[in-house]
């Protein structure tokens, strides 16, 4: 068959393309055009080339905040996607428990990031939080502002509290809609309820797991409000993800051409990472 | 395969039922033979999946017994009563190869890999996707989806019945004959017992020894295709099936003789029904005969319907329905006759003569 061409169509999706462009490209060049040259104020300019990316890719400050916050979605996303399909699972699928369930499963993911940095933040104080004085109490001596451990483990224990919620949800409009005859047939068929699990419920979940793992892979790699909130930053810079150590160069140190190379390499680490996730994922899918 | 008795069965959806409305499933009693293949008919509502799901065990049924083989087993889990079911839309395990999906159920039982793999290999060949084997099953057209799930029953030796949801739902109408001959083959080399649920009263006849028909939670009338067709039990038989249905109507009796309006109608064999509301005769379309002589009617429409016309009649206030063959003549002034063979006699929509 041979294909049609009309070039009219072009103009139809002229206005998306401005809009766009106003929206995306052009705050997206003003940073790139920082990313290559150097100021000293007064609107003065000189080319610095990719200088910047260099001394960004050779930093050890950005190394450092890279792998920390590699670290950090890795622990989450191997705890918050299992998590959330176990708690899935064993929702109800009818009856009062279902809008009760729902309703406290979405709870977490009302609450606006900062409010629930201040929530930890609070929870987490020996002196008036109910969960460090209980420890204090308890004997264990918990301090996430002095222990870098304890710092991690809060901020980790932060996100899983408010992001394990959005994977339940997804996990389970997946599982409901797996119609009432595969269920049927497994148990003429004999199967055993890891084989359920394993052959009927894993599958069909499959696209919203996918889902899953890129919108908390994404938000956990920019993760800045709740540990900014929490811990700052610190003890030290053992909890500055990438996002907080981009705010601190570019507002703290002003260094702008340093802070818009990092912004375009974390860009680009994203994108990659995420185009990296979605073929893994949908090739397996495809090859099974 | 097994003989099913259905043992004064009734069946209730909601906790208490009290009148004779509140049941899904208003008394069956009825024995099923060993290696019979059954279709269950009727309109959606009239209680036939329950009555399916009540023999393969999904619901327990508020009252009665069923007996596999003389055996209770009314109260074991689907798995314990050892049957097939293919349900209205391929259920197949979509991650697994064709072959897998088959040896499935033998795995789950633990039966050895040696037997597993002939078993699979012989059901293979059986539903003929013996070429397919080693292809993931979610690649398949639905029409081979459904030979899968049926495959799943025919690889366990010793299923008791094999169950069947109206699974021609989303086959092709062109795949629909093909495989409800293939279906109708395995049946009679393997004689297997086979319950068939169907809204389609072509595929219920064309697959079924037996045909079951039901309305509105009863069963009204158990026969071969034939005894259906030329004595429906109950006028609801006759209007099911049958395309058009029967034509029905109200007529006052004497004797031996039936009173339409101004028309009588000689019967074949006098009957008194004793203390009926409503008494009816039933005659199907293919009974009437178009002719000069008789009683006069008008001619509301014809339908060419290709292989035959249907002509449909106003006798007075009551519209009759006749199949001409494809050629017979229509003349202008119509006249209608009933073939006595054809005619039934309806008392409280049950049949209580004729021929």
């Amino acid at each position: 068959m041979e294909k049609t061409w009309n070039n009219k169509a072009w103009f139809m999706v002229l206005p998306v393309l401005l809009l766009v462009a106003f929206s995306a490209v052009v705050p997206l060049m003003t940073v790139v055009n920082y990313s290559v040259q150097d100021t000293f104020g007064n609107n003065q300019f000189f080319w610095a080339g990719t200088d910047w990316f260099d001394e960004i890719l050779h930093s050890e400050r950005f190394h450092a905040a890279l792998g920390r916050n590699l670290i950090f979605s890795f622990i989450i996303l191997a705890i918050e996607i299992p998590l959330g399909i176990i708690i899935a699972l064993n929702m109800p699928r009818k009856g009062w428990g279902v809008p009760v369930c729902l309703v406290l499963m979405a709870l977490p993911l009302l609450i606006p990031w900062n409010v629930v940095g201040t929530i930890w933040q609070v929870f987490g104080r020996t002196d008036i939080g109910l969960l460090g004085h209980t420890l204090e109490r308890l004997g264990i001596h918990y301090n996430y502002v002095q222990n870098p451990m304890h710092a991690w483990v809060t901020v980790i224990i932060m996100d899983i509290w408010h992001w394990t919620s959005l994977v339940v949800l997804l996990c389970y409009a997946g599982l409901v809609s797996i119609p009432d005859a595969f269920y049927q047939a497994a148990k003429i068929d004999g199967a055993s309820r890891w084989a359920v699990f394993r052959y009927i419920q894993l599958p069909k979940m499959n696209r919203v797991l996918l889902i899953a793992v890129l919108l908390r892979f994404m938000d956990s790699f920019m993760i800045y409000t709740e540990p900014f909130v929490v811990t700052g930053g610190g003890p030290g810079n053992s909890t500055t993800f990438l996002s907080i150590d981009l705010v601190k160069m570019a507002v703290g140190q002003f260094d702008l051409g340093p802070a818009a190379a990092m912004s375009i390499i974390y860009f680009l680490i994203i994108l990659l990472l995420s185009w990296v996730f979605y073929t893994v994922m949908t090739n397996y899918d495809a090859e099974r | 395969m097994a003989r099913i008795d259905l043992n004064h069965i009734r069946h209730a959806y909601g906790p208490n039922p009290k009148s004779d409305k509140d049941y899904a499933l208003k008394e069956v009693h009825h024995s099923w033979e060993d290696g019979g293949a059954y279709a269950l008919l009727g309109p959606s509502g009239c209680g036939k999946t329950t009555l399916l799901n009540i023999i393969s065990g999904l619901i327990h049924p508020s009252h009665g017994q069923l007996l596999f083989d003389g055996v209770d087993v009314t109260n074991l889990s689907t798995q314990e009563r050892n049957i097939a079911q293919v349900f209205q839309f391929p259920v197949i395990y979509d991650t697994m190869t064709v072959y897998d999906n088959l040896a499935f159920p033998l795995r789950n039982r633990g039966v050895p890999e040696a037997e597993i793999d002939r078993k699979v290999r012989e059901t293979l060949e059986m539903i003929d996707l013996a070429s397919w084997a080693k292809k993931k099953a979610r690649g398949l057209t639905a029409d081979q989806k459904q030979k899968i799930s049926l495959g799943r029953g025919l690889v366990r030796s010793d299923v008791n019945a094999i169950l069947f949801d109206e699974p021609l739902t989303v086959i092709d109408p062109h795949m629909k004959w093909v495989l409800r001959s293939q279906l109708k083959q395995l049946h009679q080399r393997f004689g297997y017992t086979m319950v068939y649920v169907t809204h389609d009263q072509t595929e219920a006849l064309t697959f079924a020894q037996k045909v079951v028909v039901m309305y509105d939670g009863e069963i009204v009338q158990i026969g071969t295709p034939e005894e259906l067709f030329e004595r429906p039990k109950h006028t609801f038989v006759g209007y099911f099936i049958g395309s058009p249905g029967m034509n029905v109507m109200p007529v006052e009796l004497s004797g031996g003789i039936a009173q339409i309006g101004s028309h009588q109608i000689e019967l074949p064999s006098p009957v008194m029904p004793a203390n009926a509301k409503i008494i009816e005769l039933g005659i199907r379309p293919e009974y009437v005969r178009l002719g000069r002589t008789g009683m006069p009617v008008k001619i509301a429409k014809v339908e060419d319907i290709g292989r035959h016309k249907i002509v449909r009649t106003r006798l007075e206030n009551q519209d009759i329905a006749i199949i001409v063959e494809e050629g017979g003549d229509i003349p202008a002034e119509p006249h209608i006759a009933f073939d006595p063979k054809g005619i039934n006699i309806y008392a409280d929509s049950w049949r209580v003569g004729g021929q």
